[in-house]
Protein backbone atom coordinates (compact mmCIF):
# COMPACT_ATOMS: atom_id res chain seq x y z
CA UNK A 1 0.00 0.00 0.00
CA UNK A 2 2.98 2.10 0.84
CA UNK A 3 4.16 1.98 -2.50
CA UNK A 4 1.03 2.81 -3.81
CA UNK A 5 0.70 5.97 -1.56
CA UNK A 6 3.68 7.67 -2.51
CA UNK A 7 2.80 8.12 -5.93
CA UNK A 8 -0.73 10.09 -5.14
CA UNK A 9 0.72 11.74 -2.41
CA UNK A 10 2.82 13.25 -4.45
CA UNK A 11 0.85 13.93 -7.15
CA UNK A 12 -1.22 15.73 -4.00
CA UNK A 13 1.71 17.69 -3.05
CA UNK A 14 2.16 18.64 -6.61
CA UNK A 15 -1.65 19.40 -7.01
CA UNK A 16 -1.26 21.97 -3.98
CA UNK A 17 1.97 24.05 -5.20
CA UNK A 18 0.24 23.90 -8.76
CA UNK A 19 -2.95 25.55 -7.18
CA UNK A 20 -1.20 27.93 -4.99
CA UNK A 21 1.14 29.32 -7.99
CA UNK A 22 -2.12 29.38 -10.27
CA UNK A 23 -3.63 31.57 -7.73
CA UNK A 24 -0.77 33.64 -7.17
CA UNK A 25 -0.31 34.09 -11.00
CA UNK A 26 -4.48 35.22 -10.96
CA UNK A 27 -3.83 37.61 -8.21
CA UNK A 28 -0.74 39.32 -9.77
CA UNK A 29 -2.66 39.37 -13.00
CA UNK A 30 -5.48 41.09 -10.92
CA UNK A 31 -3.30 43.24 -9.52
CA UNK A 32 -1.75 44.77 -12.83
CA UNK A 33 -5.27 45.15 -14.27
CA UNK A 34 -6.59 46.99 -11.09
CA UNK A 35 -3.28 49.68 -11.81
CA UNK A 36 -3.93 49.82 -15.45
CA UNK A 37 -7.78 50.96 -14.21
CA UNK A 38 -6.54 53.53 -11.76
CA UNK A 39 -4.06 54.74 -14.49
CA UNK A 40 -6.36 54.76 -17.24
CA UNK A 41 -8.91 57.10 -14.88
CA UNK A 42 -6.06 59.59 -14.16
CA UNK A 43 -6.74 60.73 -17.08
CA UNK A 44 -10.35 60.03 -18.32
CA UNK A 45 -12.74 63.12 -18.40
CA UNK A 46 -13.32 65.12 -16.41
CA UNK A 47 -10.03 65.38 -14.54
CA UNK A 48 -10.38 64.79 -10.80
CA UNK A 49 -8.21 68.11 -9.97
CA UNK A 50 -10.14 68.86 -6.87
CA UNK A 51 -9.75 65.30 -5.51
CA UNK A 52 -6.39 64.78 -6.13
CA UNK A 53 -5.16 68.15 -5.20
CA UNK A 54 -7.06 67.14 -1.80
CA UNK A 55 -4.91 63.82 -1.72
CA UNK A 56 -1.72 65.44 -2.07
CA UNK A 57 -2.27 68.01 0.59
CA UNK A 58 -3.36 64.02 2.73
CA UNK A 59 -0.06 62.17 1.24
CA UNK A 60 2.20 64.88 0.71
CA UNK A 61 1.75 68.42 3.15
CA UNK A 62 0.45 66.31 6.02
CA UNK A 63 3.63 64.15 5.78
CA UNK A 64 5.87 66.81 6.03
CA UNK A 65 6.79 66.67 9.73
CA UNK A 66 7.15 62.95 9.94
CA UNK A 67 9.91 63.21 6.78
CA UNK A 68 11.28 66.11 8.21
CA UNK A 69 12.06 64.32 11.92
CA UNK A 70 12.96 61.06 10.02
CA UNK A 71 15.32 62.68 7.39
CA UNK A 72 16.69 64.65 10.04
CA UNK A 73 18.04 61.73 12.48
CA UNK A 74 18.59 59.80 9.64
CA UNK A 75 21.57 62.66 8.33
CA UNK A 76 22.50 63.23 11.66
CA UNK A 77 23.27 58.88 12.44
CA UNK A 78 25.18 58.79 8.92
CA UNK A 79 27.41 61.63 9.84
CA UNK A 80 28.43 60.43 12.66
CA UNK A 81 28.62 57.10 11.48
CA UNK A 82 30.22 57.86 8.11
CA UNK A 83 32.87 60.17 10.52
CA UNK A 84 34.18 57.28 12.79
CA UNK A 85 34.39 55.09 9.72
CA UNK A 86 36.28 57.67 7.25
CA UNK A 87 38.56 58.82 10.24
CA UNK A 88 40.36 55.65 10.77
CA UNK A 89 41.23 56.38 7.20
CA UNK A 90 42.07 60.15 7.57
CA UNK A 91 39.43 60.34 4.98
CA UNK A 92 36.30 62.94 6.88
CA UNK A 93 36.76 65.59 4.44
CA UNK A 94 34.59 62.77 2.27
CA UNK A 95 31.91 62.87 4.84
CA UNK A 96 29.92 64.91 2.42
CA UNK A 97 29.50 63.02 -0.23
CA UNK A 98 28.80 59.93 1.75
CA UNK A 99 26.09 60.98 3.52
CA UNK A 100 24.69 63.22 -0.13
CA UNK A 101 24.97 59.91 -2.06
CA UNK A 102 23.83 57.78 0.47
CA UNK A 103 20.36 59.62 0.64
CA UNK A 104 20.00 60.91 -2.54
CA UNK A 105 20.45 56.83 -4.15
CA UNK A 106 19.20 54.97 -1.34
CA UNK A 107 17.77 56.34 1.79
CA UNK A 108 15.46 59.35 0.44
CA UNK A 109 13.65 57.54 -1.63
CA UNK A 110 12.96 54.46 0.18
CA UNK A 111 12.73 55.40 3.57
CA UNK A 112 10.38 58.43 2.12
CA UNK A 113 8.44 55.92 0.19
CA UNK A 114 8.13 53.12 3.87
CA UNK A 115 7.21 56.48 5.58
CA UNK A 116 4.54 57.26 3.95
CA UNK A 117 3.34 53.91 3.59
CA UNK A 118 3.58 53.28 7.32
CA UNK A 119 1.46 57.32 7.49
CA UNK A 120 -0.97 57.60 4.94
CA UNK A 121 -0.80 54.13 3.21
CA UNK A 122 -2.24 52.67 5.88
CA UNK A 123 -5.31 55.44 6.30
CA UNK A 124 -6.05 54.54 2.30
CA UNK A 125 -6.65 50.64 3.49
CA UNK A 126 -8.05 51.49 6.41
CA UNK A 127 -10.42 54.00 4.77
CA UNK A 128 -11.48 51.80 1.55
CA UNK A 129 -11.61 49.21 3.34
CA UNK A 130 -14.05 50.69 5.55
CA UNK A 131 -16.39 51.59 2.82
CA UNK A 132 -15.98 48.17 0.97
CA UNK A 133 -17.38 46.78 4.17
CA UNK A 134 -20.42 48.82 4.71
CA UNK A 135 -21.29 48.67 1.14
CA UNK A 136 -20.49 51.86 -0.07
CA UNK A 137 -18.63 51.33 -2.55
CA UNK A 138 -21.53 48.99 -3.61
CA UNK A 139 -23.06 52.26 -3.26
CA UNK A 140 -20.90 54.31 -5.95
CA UNK A 141 -21.68 50.88 -8.51
CA UNK A 142 -25.35 51.78 -8.21
CA UNK A 143 -25.09 55.23 -8.86
CA UNK A 144 -22.71 54.82 -11.71
CA UNK A 145 -19.60 56.19 -10.14
CA UNK A 146 -16.85 54.24 -11.51
CA UNK A 147 -15.15 53.06 -7.59
CA UNK A 148 -11.68 52.82 -9.33
CA UNK A 149 -12.05 56.30 -10.77
CA UNK A 150 -13.22 57.51 -7.40
CA UNK A 151 -11.36 56.13 -4.91
CA UNK A 152 -8.01 54.46 -6.07
CA UNK A 153 -7.10 57.22 -9.39
CA UNK A 154 -6.86 60.57 -7.19
CA UNK A 155 -4.74 58.76 -4.56
CA UNK A 156 -2.86 57.36 -7.30
CA UNK A 157 -2.00 60.47 -8.97
CA UNK A 158 -1.59 62.01 -6.05
CA UNK A 159 1.28 59.88 -4.67
CA UNK A 160 3.45 60.15 -8.00
CA UNK A 161 3.30 63.79 -7.02
CA UNK A 162 3.85 63.72 -3.43
CA UNK A 163 6.18 60.82 -3.00
CA UNK A 164 9.52 62.70 -5.21
CA UNK A 165 9.01 65.68 -3.58
CA UNK A 166 8.70 64.49 -0.17
CA UNK A 167 12.14 62.06 -1.11
CA UNK A 168 13.57 65.41 -2.41
CA UNK A 169 13.08 67.33 0.75
CA UNK A 170 14.30 64.25 3.00
CA UNK A 171 17.43 64.82 0.91
CA UNK A 172 18.43 68.37 1.85
CA UNK A 173 17.03 67.95 5.30
CA UNK A 174 19.34 64.56 5.45
CA UNK A 175 22.18 66.49 4.21
CA UNK A 176 21.56 69.31 6.78
CA UNK A 177 21.01 66.93 9.74
CA UNK A 178 24.55 65.27 8.14
CA UNK A 179 26.31 68.52 8.66
CA UNK A 180 24.99 69.22 12.26
CA UNK A 181 26.99 66.07 13.61
CA UNK A 182 29.71 66.21 11.29
CA UNK A 183 30.67 69.64 10.79
CA UNK A 184 29.04 71.22 14.44
CA UNK A 185 29.74 68.18 16.23
CA UNK A 186 32.60 66.64 15.38
CA UNK A 187 34.35 69.69 13.70
CA UNK A 188 34.86 69.09 9.87
CA UNK A 189 35.17 71.91 7.62
CA UNK A 190 31.48 73.22 6.54
CA UNK A 191 33.36 74.36 3.77
CA UNK A 192 34.54 71.06 2.84
CA UNK A 193 31.35 69.11 3.43
CA UNK A 194 29.43 71.24 1.41
CA UNK A 195 31.86 71.37 -1.31
CA UNK A 196 32.17 67.54 -1.35
CA UNK A 197 28.40 67.39 -1.53
CA UNK A 198 28.17 69.79 -4.51
CA UNK A 199 30.90 68.14 -5.99
CA UNK A 200 29.89 64.37 -5.71
CA UNK A 201 26.40 64.43 -6.55
CA UNK A 202 25.92 63.40 -10.41
CA UNK A 203 22.58 64.49 -12.40
CA UNK A 204 22.25 60.56 -12.93
CA UNK A 205 22.01 59.99 -8.84
CA UNK A 206 19.42 62.87 -8.80
CA UNK A 207 17.09 61.64 -11.87
CA UNK A 208 17.74 57.80 -10.50
CA UNK A 209 16.83 58.88 -6.91
CA UNK A 210 13.48 60.62 -8.77
CA UNK A 211 12.59 57.46 -11.30
CA UNK A 212 13.18 55.08 -7.51
CA UNK A 213 10.93 57.06 -6.00
CA UNK A 214 8.35 57.60 -8.80
CA UNK A 215 8.33 53.39 -8.66
CA UNK A 216 7.54 53.74 -4.80
CA UNK A 217 5.02 55.82 -5.35
CA UNK A 218 3.22 53.87 -7.62
CA UNK A 219 4.21 50.52 -5.14
CA UNK A 220 2.48 52.35 -1.86
CA UNK A 221 -0.25 53.69 -3.60
CA UNK A 222 -1.73 50.70 -5.66
CA UNK A 223 -0.60 47.97 -2.43
CA UNK A 224 -2.56 50.36 -0.22
CA UNK A 225 -5.85 50.91 -2.23
CA UNK A 226 -5.60 47.48 -3.55
CA UNK A 227 -5.38 45.64 -0.05
CA UNK A 228 -8.24 48.24 0.83
CA UNK A 229 -10.54 47.79 -2.08
CA UNK A 230 -10.73 44.03 -1.86
CA UNK A 231 -11.03 43.60 1.80
CA UNK A 232 -14.09 41.48 1.43
CA UNK A 233 -12.06 38.53 -0.43
CA UNK A 234 -10.20 37.86 2.42
CA UNK A 235 -10.41 34.64 3.28
CA UNK A 236 -9.41 34.20 6.89
CA UNK A 237 -11.59 37.53 8.29
CA UNK A 238 -14.78 39.09 7.56
CA UNK A 239 -15.82 43.14 8.47
CA UNK A 240 -13.52 45.37 10.55
CA UNK A 241 -10.86 42.29 11.57
CA UNK A 242 -10.46 42.04 7.43
CA UNK A 243 -10.03 45.70 7.68
CA UNK A 244 -7.44 45.66 10.05
CA UNK A 245 -5.87 42.42 8.59
CA UNK A 246 -5.55 44.26 5.43
CA UNK A 247 -4.04 47.33 7.08
CA UNK A 248 -1.67 45.57 8.31
CA UNK A 249 -0.78 43.07 5.03
CA UNK A 250 -0.75 46.93 3.50
CA UNK A 251 2.29 48.05 5.04
CA UNK A 252 3.99 45.31 5.38
CA UNK A 253 3.70 44.65 1.44
CA UNK A 254 4.83 47.94 0.47
CA UNK A 255 7.30 47.66 2.65
CA UNK A 256 9.11 44.43 1.20
CA UNK A 257 7.74 45.35 -2.19
CA UNK A 258 9.24 48.67 -1.68
CA UNK A 259 12.95 47.24 -0.61
CA UNK A 260 12.28 44.50 -3.56
CA UNK A 261 11.98 47.39 -6.22
CA UNK A 262 14.65 49.32 -4.73
CA UNK A 263 17.32 46.10 -5.12
CA UNK A 264 15.71 45.50 -8.72
CA UNK A 265 16.06 49.66 -9.99
CA UNK A 266 20.03 49.83 -8.38
CA UNK A 267 20.96 46.71 -9.95
CA UNK A 268 19.66 48.62 -13.66
CA UNK A 269 20.53 52.25 -12.29
CA UNK A 270 23.88 51.26 -11.54
CA UNK B 1 -49.84 43.12 -23.92
CA UNK B 2 -47.82 45.74 -21.68
CA UNK B 3 -44.33 45.35 -22.31
CA UNK B 4 -42.60 44.93 -18.97
CA UNK B 5 -39.58 47.64 -17.59
CA UNK B 6 -37.62 44.69 -16.17
CA UNK B 7 -37.99 40.97 -17.08
CA UNK B 8 -35.99 38.09 -15.58
CA UNK B 9 -36.20 34.33 -17.37
CA UNK B 10 -34.64 31.31 -15.69
CA UNK B 11 -32.17 33.09 -13.46
CA UNK B 12 -29.39 31.20 -11.03
CA UNK B 13 -27.54 32.11 -8.55
CA UNK B 14 -25.09 30.06 -6.54
CA UNK B 15 -22.11 30.72 -4.29
CA UNK B 16 -20.19 27.93 -3.90
CA UNK B 17 -21.98 24.99 -2.78
CA UNK B 18 -25.29 26.68 -2.15
CA UNK B 19 -28.03 27.35 -4.71
CA UNK B 20 -29.60 30.69 -3.89
CA UNK B 21 -32.13 31.64 -6.87
CA UNK B 22 -33.48 28.38 -8.73
CA UNK B 23 -34.81 29.78 -11.81
CA UNK B 24 -36.50 32.88 -11.36
CA UNK B 25 -39.03 34.39 -13.65
CA UNK B 26 -40.57 37.77 -13.28
CA UNK B 27 -41.99 40.86 -14.84
CA UNK B 28 -41.39 43.90 -13.14
CA UNK B 29 -44.30 46.27 -15.21
CA UNK B 30 -43.56 50.01 -15.83
CA UNK B 31 -45.18 52.43 -13.07
CA UNK B 32 -45.86 50.05 -10.30
CA UNK B 33 -45.59 49.19 -7.15
CA UNK B 34 -43.85 45.53 -6.88
CA UNK B 35 -42.93 44.29 -3.24
CA UNK B 36 -40.85 40.67 -2.89
CA UNK B 37 -41.41 39.26 0.06
CA UNK B 38 -40.05 35.86 1.55
CA UNK B 39 -38.70 34.66 4.87
CA UNK B 40 -34.81 36.22 5.86
CA UNK B 41 -31.94 34.59 3.51
CA UNK B 42 -33.90 33.34 0.89
CA UNK B 43 -32.45 35.36 -2.08
CA UNK B 44 -34.39 38.58 -2.26
CA UNK B 45 -31.71 41.37 -2.01
CA UNK B 46 -29.71 38.98 -4.10
CA UNK B 47 -32.24 39.27 -6.37
CA UNK B 48 -32.47 43.60 -6.23
CA UNK B 49 -28.99 43.17 -6.43
CA UNK B 50 -28.65 41.10 -10.06
CA UNK B 51 -30.69 43.60 -11.28
CA UNK B 52 -28.86 46.55 -10.35
CA UNK B 53 -25.90 44.74 -11.71
CA UNK B 54 -23.96 44.21 -8.37
CA UNK B 55 -24.14 40.89 -9.39
CA UNK B 56 -23.97 38.74 -12.32
CA UNK B 57 -26.58 34.90 -12.46
CA UNK B 58 -24.88 31.98 -12.89
CA UNK B 59 -27.67 31.35 -15.42
CA UNK B 60 -30.79 32.80 -17.24
CA UNK B 61 -31.41 36.65 -18.65
CA UNK B 62 -32.15 39.82 -17.10
CA UNK B 63 -33.78 42.12 -19.85
CA UNK B 64 -34.73 45.56 -19.89
CA UNK B 65 -37.51 46.80 -22.29
CA UNK B 66 -36.90 43.55 -23.80
CA UNK B 67 -33.47 43.78 -24.51
CA UNK B 68 -30.91 41.33 -22.24
CA UNK B 69 -28.69 43.20 -20.47
CA UNK B 70 -25.45 41.37 -20.95
CA UNK B 71 -25.76 42.35 -24.97
CA UNK B 72 -26.07 46.10 -23.77
CA UNK B 73 -22.71 47.71 -25.77
CA UNK B 74 -21.00 50.14 -22.94
CA UNK B 75 -22.80 53.45 -23.46
CA UNK B 76 -25.84 51.57 -23.32
CA UNK B 77 -25.18 50.02 -20.13
CA UNK B 78 -24.33 53.23 -18.71
CA UNK B 79 -27.87 54.90 -19.87
CA UNK B 80 -29.87 51.69 -18.20
CA UNK B 81 -27.49 51.71 -14.80
CA UNK B 82 -28.67 55.71 -14.84
CA UNK B 83 -31.92 54.99 -14.87
CA UNK B 84 -31.94 52.88 -12.10
CA UNK B 85 -31.32 54.06 -8.09
CA UNK B 86 -30.87 51.63 -4.93
CA UNK B 87 -31.71 51.75 -1.84
CA UNK B 88 -29.66 49.71 0.67
CA UNK B 89 -30.97 48.04 3.54
CA UNK B 90 -28.48 49.40 5.62
CA UNK B 91 -28.24 52.65 4.13
CA UNK B 92 -24.64 52.51 2.88
CA UNK B 93 -24.28 56.67 3.28
CA UNK B 94 -20.94 58.15 3.09
CA UNK B 95 -20.17 58.57 6.43
CA UNK B 96 -17.15 60.82 5.68
CA UNK B 97 -19.39 63.12 3.64
CA UNK B 98 -22.27 65.67 5.11
CA UNK B 99 -25.93 64.93 4.46
CA UNK B 100 -26.07 67.76 1.66
CA UNK B 101 -22.74 66.00 -0.20
CA UNK B 102 -24.62 62.73 0.23
CA UNK B 103 -27.70 63.23 -1.44
CA UNK B 104 -25.62 65.51 -4.24
CA UNK B 105 -23.15 62.95 -4.96
CA UNK B 106 -24.81 61.25 -7.52
CA UNK B 107 -25.47 64.41 -9.52
CA UNK B 108 -22.11 65.85 -8.92
CA UNK B 109 -20.16 62.75 -10.01
CA UNK B 110 -22.47 61.54 -12.72
CA UNK B 111 -24.22 64.76 -14.47
CA UNK B 112 -23.12 67.60 -16.22
CA UNK B 113 -25.24 70.09 -13.69
CA UNK B 114 -24.46 73.27 -12.26
CA UNK B 115 -23.30 73.64 -8.39
CA UNK B 116 -26.45 75.59 -8.58
CA UNK B 117 -28.77 73.24 -10.26
CA UNK B 118 -27.29 70.78 -7.61
CA UNK B 119 -28.01 73.09 -4.93
CA UNK B 120 -31.56 73.31 -6.09
CA UNK B 121 -32.02 69.49 -6.85
CA UNK B 122 -30.73 68.66 -3.39
CA UNK B 123 -32.86 71.29 -1.69
CA UNK B 124 -35.71 69.70 -3.03
CA UNK B 125 -35.64 66.80 -1.72
CA UNK B 126 -34.40 67.78 1.77
CA UNK B 127 -37.68 69.52 2.05
CA UNK B 128 -39.43 66.90 0.59
CA UNK B 129 -38.54 64.36 3.23
CA UNK B 130 -38.40 66.95 5.72
CA UNK B 131 -34.65 66.92 6.22
CA UNK B 132 -34.13 70.89 5.94
CA UNK B 133 -31.83 72.08 8.39
CA UNK B 134 -29.76 68.59 8.49
CA UNK B 135 -27.47 69.37 5.51
CA UNK B 136 -24.26 69.80 7.47
CA UNK B 137 -24.88 67.16 9.90
CA UNK B 138 -23.07 63.65 9.33
CA UNK B 139 -24.79 60.40 8.82
CA UNK B 140 -23.26 59.52 12.28
CA UNK B 141 -24.92 62.22 13.95
CA UNK B 142 -28.66 61.91 12.86
CA UNK B 143 -31.08 59.18 13.97
CA UNK B 144 -31.88 55.89 12.39
CA UNK B 145 -35.16 56.93 10.73
CA UNK B 146 -33.20 60.08 9.38
CA UNK B 147 -30.64 58.37 7.62
CA UNK B 148 -33.42 55.92 5.65
CA UNK B 149 -34.90 59.13 4.77
CA UNK B 150 -31.39 60.50 3.52
CA UNK B 151 -30.89 56.93 1.78
CA UNK B 152 -33.90 57.73 0.04
CA UNK B 153 -33.38 61.52 -0.73
CA UNK B 154 -30.14 59.87 -2.18
CA UNK B 155 -32.16 57.20 -4.18
CA UNK B 156 -34.77 59.56 -5.54
CA UNK B 157 -32.49 62.51 -6.08
CA UNK B 158 -31.89 61.85 -10.49
CA UNK B 159 -35.34 60.93 -11.25
CA UNK B 160 -35.02 57.86 -11.77
CA UNK B 161 -37.19 55.12 -13.58
CA UNK B 162 -36.56 52.30 -11.30
CA UNK B 163 -36.14 52.30 -7.35
CA UNK B 164 -35.18 49.55 -5.35
CA UNK B 165 -35.68 49.36 -2.36
CA UNK B 166 -34.19 47.06 0.07
CA UNK B 167 -36.41 46.38 3.83
CA UNK B 168 -36.67 50.25 3.72
CA UNK B 169 -38.43 49.83 6.67
CA UNK B 170 -36.36 47.91 8.63
CA UNK B 171 -35.47 48.66 12.49
CA UNK B 172 -37.89 51.90 12.60
CA UNK B 173 -40.48 52.37 14.79
CA UNK B 174 -44.21 51.89 13.43
CA UNK B 175 -45.14 55.05 13.09
CA UNK B 176 -41.74 56.49 10.53
CA UNK B 177 -42.77 52.47 9.10
CA UNK B 178 -46.10 54.26 8.10
CA UNK B 179 -44.10 57.45 7.26
CA UNK B 180 -41.75 55.53 4.55
CA UNK B 181 -44.57 53.76 3.08
CA UNK B 182 -46.47 56.65 2.24
CA UNK B 183 -43.52 58.39 0.98
CA UNK B 184 -42.68 55.90 -1.29
CA UNK B 185 -46.49 55.44 -2.26
CA UNK B 186 -46.68 59.64 -2.71
CA UNK B 187 -43.18 59.69 -4.37
CA UNK B 188 -44.17 56.67 -6.85
CA UNK B 189 -47.18 58.68 -7.85
CA UNK B 190 -45.86 61.88 -7.97
CA UNK B 191 -42.57 60.76 -9.80
CA UNK B 192 -44.46 57.80 -11.83
CA UNK B 193 -41.24 55.71 -11.18
CA UNK B 194 -41.47 52.19 -11.22
CA UNK B 195 -40.61 50.34 -7.33
CA UNK B 196 -39.49 47.41 -6.42
CA UNK B 197 -39.46 46.96 -2.54
CA UNK B 198 -37.89 44.33 -0.68
CA UNK B 199 -40.07 44.25 3.00
CA UNK B 200 -41.35 41.99 5.98
CA UNK B 201 -43.75 44.18 6.59
CA UNK B 202 -47.05 42.11 5.93
CA UNK B 203 -49.59 43.26 5.36
CA UNK B 204 -48.81 47.24 5.37
CA UNK B 205 -46.86 46.23 2.69
CA UNK B 206 -49.78 45.22 0.88
CA UNK B 207 -51.41 48.45 0.61
CA UNK B 208 -48.71 50.28 -1.39
CA UNK B 209 -47.65 47.84 -3.92
CA UNK B 210 -49.77 46.45 -6.69
CA UNK B 211 -48.04 42.98 -7.59
CA UNK B 212 -46.71 40.84 -4.60
CA UNK B 213 -44.22 38.41 -5.26
CA UNK B 214 -43.24 35.81 -2.88
CA UNK B 215 -40.36 33.84 -2.85
CA UNK B 216 -39.11 30.53 -0.52
CA UNK B 217 -36.18 28.33 -0.97
CA UNK B 218 -35.01 30.40 -4.08
CA UNK B 219 -38.16 29.72 -6.12
CA UNK B 220 -41.28 32.06 -6.18
CA UNK B 221 -44.03 30.43 -4.64
CA UNK B 222 -46.88 33.19 -5.17
CA UNK B 223 -46.74 35.88 -8.32
CA UNK B 224 -50.23 37.86 -7.91
CA UNK B 225 -51.95 40.83 -7.00
CA UNK B 226 -51.84 42.01 -3.07
CA UNK B 227 -55.72 41.10 -3.11
CA UNK B 228 -55.09 37.29 -4.34
CA UNK B 229 -51.66 36.99 -2.20
CA UNK B 230 -54.38 37.19 0.88
CA UNK B 231 -57.03 34.51 -0.14
CA UNK B 232 -53.88 32.64 -1.78
CA UNK B 233 -54.33 28.61 -0.22
CA UNK B 234 -50.92 27.72 -0.97
CA UNK B 235 -49.66 26.17 2.27
CA UNK B 236 -46.34 28.18 2.69
CA UNK B 237 -48.17 31.32 1.75
CA UNK B 238 -50.56 31.40 4.33
CA UNK B 239 -47.97 29.79 7.12
CA UNK B 240 -45.57 32.89 6.06
CA UNK B 241 -48.33 35.21 6.10
CA UNK B 242 -49.80 33.66 9.82
CA UNK B 243 -46.31 34.15 11.04
CA UNK B 244 -45.86 30.35 11.71
CA UNK B 245 -42.32 29.07 12.17
CA UNK B 246 -43.84 25.85 10.56
CA UNK B 247 -40.95 23.34 10.07
CA UNK B 248 -38.31 26.05 9.16
CA UNK B 249 -36.69 26.03 12.73
CA UNK B 250 -36.97 21.76 12.82
CA UNK B 251 -34.83 21.35 9.76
Amino acid sequence: MTMHESPTQGSGILHSLGAIVLYRIQLAGHFTLFLAAGFYHIFSWPIQIRKILQQVYFIGAKSLLVIFLTALFTGMVLGLQGYYSLVSFGSEAFLGSAVALTLIRELGPVLTAIMVAARAGSAMTAEIGILRISEQVDALKTMNIHPVRYLFSPRLAAAIISIPLLASVFNVVGIIGGYLTGSKLLGVNPGVYFLRVESSILLSDVTGGLLKSLVFSIVVATVCCYQGYFTHRRKNSFGSKSVGLSTTSAVVQSSVLILITDYILTSILL
Amino acid sequence: METPLIRLVNVHKRFGNKTVLRGISLDIMEGKTTAIIGKSGEGKSVLLKHIIGLMQPNGGEILYREKPIKEMSREETRVFRNKMSYMFQGCALFDSLNIFENIALPLKEGTQLSPSEIKKMVGERLRQLDLEGTENQYPSQISGGMMKRVAMARALVTNPELVLFDEPTTGLDPIRKNAVHSMIASYQKELGFTALVVSHEIPDIFHIAQNIIMLDEGQIVFSGSSEEIQTCETPVVRQFLRGEAGSMFID
